[in-house]
């Protein structure tokens, strides 16, 4: 099957239409800052991106390599420091937190510190959590786009980094996390993945374009549920594409063209 | 509910105390703290000592100092692995540390994995306690504050709070429930700046990061510059000074000391040369000669930045820095 986009292509588009104008959002690099920065050419021009090192309210004329270079507050509102971004977050100030790929349960619960062998001595060592456990803890919401496989989406994490809804409905507010936040949506190469409202587990809402039900389901190592409602995704537009590979990312270091 | 605690050990001592008893020998007055990359890396670096570096992994990261720690072939060293990606890829090829707090080790951001640092954190020769970003910014601040710890909503219900070595604990007023996260005060500090004074006052452009709470905690304090500039600019804009003197053990002028990391409004990230440590670390051969064409065998860090292209790479990453070449600087001046 031809396409006029590629995987990456269509996980940024898609990724970027759930980001509302308006709203303040912890972004990381890559393809949530590519998300982001397509969302405020489209719908959502007054969305101010904030980073973890502090800059907030940039505007995003290149796609930073690091979460704390100086593109996440070139022409911004303010450069700032860490703690400006950490105690925004966990004063309930950020509606969502915007993170990227890693290994993820039915729960939402996210690795990204190791895979195999012991603690003292993995098999593969992984960054950890950088500043993602703390976006995780503390925003409204949590979004992720992440590419999806049986090897990525596994019924239990080698190591819990960052919390999704921990093990179920109330979880988090039974560990001390703070009441009314979690995981929101997961936008994958596949599909558009939401969390059932009863049980917190990971449940398909969404189907790309061309792909089927069954591959969605195969993808992934747990049991996806299903949203009552399955629809089907949108593909990128003429003018998302546009945006993305002319403004957003000229140079191919997300897209990969 | 009972005292739950993370299994990770915890490397330093988070008594307010010992800190106090530190900086109260510490001079406190303005005194000229001016000398040289090797002097200071000799006289605050002993072996064995804990580690901080400011910046955030590929920015702002004091580089020249860095590099002198593993040409001066520190070993045994503590380290606080928080934003780390350049700064602890170079310690981790020196092999300078044995024991890390870790937010984010081994990764450099959007440029992928350090082939070497991933190995040496899989060889057992490192012993780790997980944190997270956030977590280590404030066992700095509860350091600098002058308290043995802080609470936190970070970590709670996560592997990451049963690898770290925080406890949890009931707040009296509410009855919630928080991660008490102890006091880091690290032996030594190292931090890039833009501008400092004699003295030991800094100014910093752009994020500060968390480098405030980490010179505030730290017993000793080497500060890095751009350039030293007269005491009289510091006191022609006071509002500036990011860093104040007393917290300051050393001042060193390094130019370009942040390459090839980003130093914001002077210089963008040299990611060639980034690209090229990563490729030679998948070879431990070839990584060897790096090292020592790059850090062994040349005397100083202005003969290493010479070698990739010296004050003239400099002057085309600041380019890159200000978005001169692109035009995109000049994308927006219509608006308001």
């Amino acid at each position: 099957m031809s396409r006029a986009y590629n995987d990456m292509e269509l996980m940024v588009c898609v990724a970027s239409r759930f980001l509302e104008d308006h709203s303040l959002v912890v972004v990381g690099t890559g393809g949530p800052c590519a998300a982001t920065m397509l969302a405020q050419r489209t719908h959502a021009p007054n969305l101010v991106a904030m980073f973890e090192a502090g800059g907030a309210g940039a505007r995003l004329e290149a796609l930073p390599i690091s979460v704390g270079d100086s593109r996440t507050w070139h022409r911004g509102i303010t450069s700032g420091s860490m703690a400006d971004t950490m105690t925004a977050i966990a004063r309930g100030q950020v509606d969502v937190c915007f993170l990227g790929g890693a290994q993820i349960d039915p729960y939402g619960n996210l690795n990204s510190t190791l895979i195999g062998g012991t603690y003292e001595k993995p098999k593969v060592r992984f960054p950890g959590s950088g500043g993602a456990n703390d976006l995780a803890s503390h925003a409204w919401r949590t979004m992720v786009i992440t590419p999806q496989d049986p090897r990525r989406f596994v019924e239990e994490l080698d190591f819990i980094t960052s919390p999704g809804y921990l093990t179920g409905r109330g979880a988090r507010e039974a560990a001390g996390l703070p009441p009314g936040t979690g995981p929101y949506k997961v936008v994958t190469q596949l599909s558009v993945l939401g969390y059932d409202p009863e049980t917190c587990r990971m449940r398909v809402e969404s189907l790309h374009p061309g792909v089927s039900l069954q591959q969605v389901l195969d993808a992934s190592s747990f049991e996806l549920g299903v949203a009552p409602n399955l629809g089907e995704t949108e593909p990128p537009s003429a003018t998302e594409l546009r945006l993305l590979r002319h403004q957003v990312d000229p140079t191919g270091l997300f897209i990969g063209r | 509910m009972s005292d739950v605690r993370g299994l990770g050990t915890l490397f330093t001592d988070p008594d307010p105390d010992a800190l106090r008893a530190v900086l109260r020998e510490k001079p406190h007055g303005l005194l000229p703290k001016v000398c040289s990359v090797r002097e200071a890396i000799e006289r605050y670096v002993p072996d064995g000592a804990y580690l901080a570096t400011g910046g955030f992994g590929g920015v702002r990261i004091p580089t020249a100092l860095i590099h002198e720690i593993v040409r001066q072939r520190r070993t045994r060293l503590g380290y606080s692995g928080h934003t780390a990606t350049h700064d602890f890829q170079i310690l981790a090829a020196g092999r300078c540390f044995d024991r890390c707090d870790v937010a984010y080790v081994v990764g450099l951001e959007m440029r992928g994995m350090s082939p070497n640092a991933r190995r040496y954190c899989q060889s057992g020769a490192v012993r780790f306690t997980e944190w997270t970003n956030a977590a280590l910014l404030w066992r700095y601040r509860a350091a600098a504050m002058g308290v043995s710890f802080l609470p936190t909503r970070s970590m709670l219900g996560t592997d990451t709070f049963v690898r770290s070595a925080a406890v949890e604990l009931t707040c009296p007023f509410t009855g919630k429930r928080f991660a008490a996260v102890p006091a880091l005060s690290p032996d030594v500090a190292l931090i890039h700046v833009h501008r400092a004074d004699i003295f030991g006052n800094c100014q910093m452009d752009g994020s500060t990061v968390a480098d405030l709470d980490v010179a505030a905690a730290s017993r000793h304090v080497v500060v890095s510059c751009e350039r030293l500039i007269p005491s009289e600019q510091i006191r022609a804009e006071p509002d500036r000074t990011a860093i104040p003197y007393y917290m300051v053990d050393a001042v060193v002028e390094a130019p370009g000391g942040s390459y090839p990391g980003n130093m914001p409004g002077e210089y963008y990230s040299d990611e060639e040369h980034l690209a090229e440590w990563l490729d030679v670390e998948q070879d431990p051969t070839r990584l060897a000669d790096f090292l020592e064409a790059n850090i062994f065998g040349v005397p100083d860090f202005e003969h290493y930045l010479a070698l990739h292209g010296g004050m003239e790479r400099i002057r085309q990453l600041r380019r890159t820095e200000l978005l001169i070449d692109s035009g995109a600087a000049d994308a927006h001046e219509e608006l308001p």
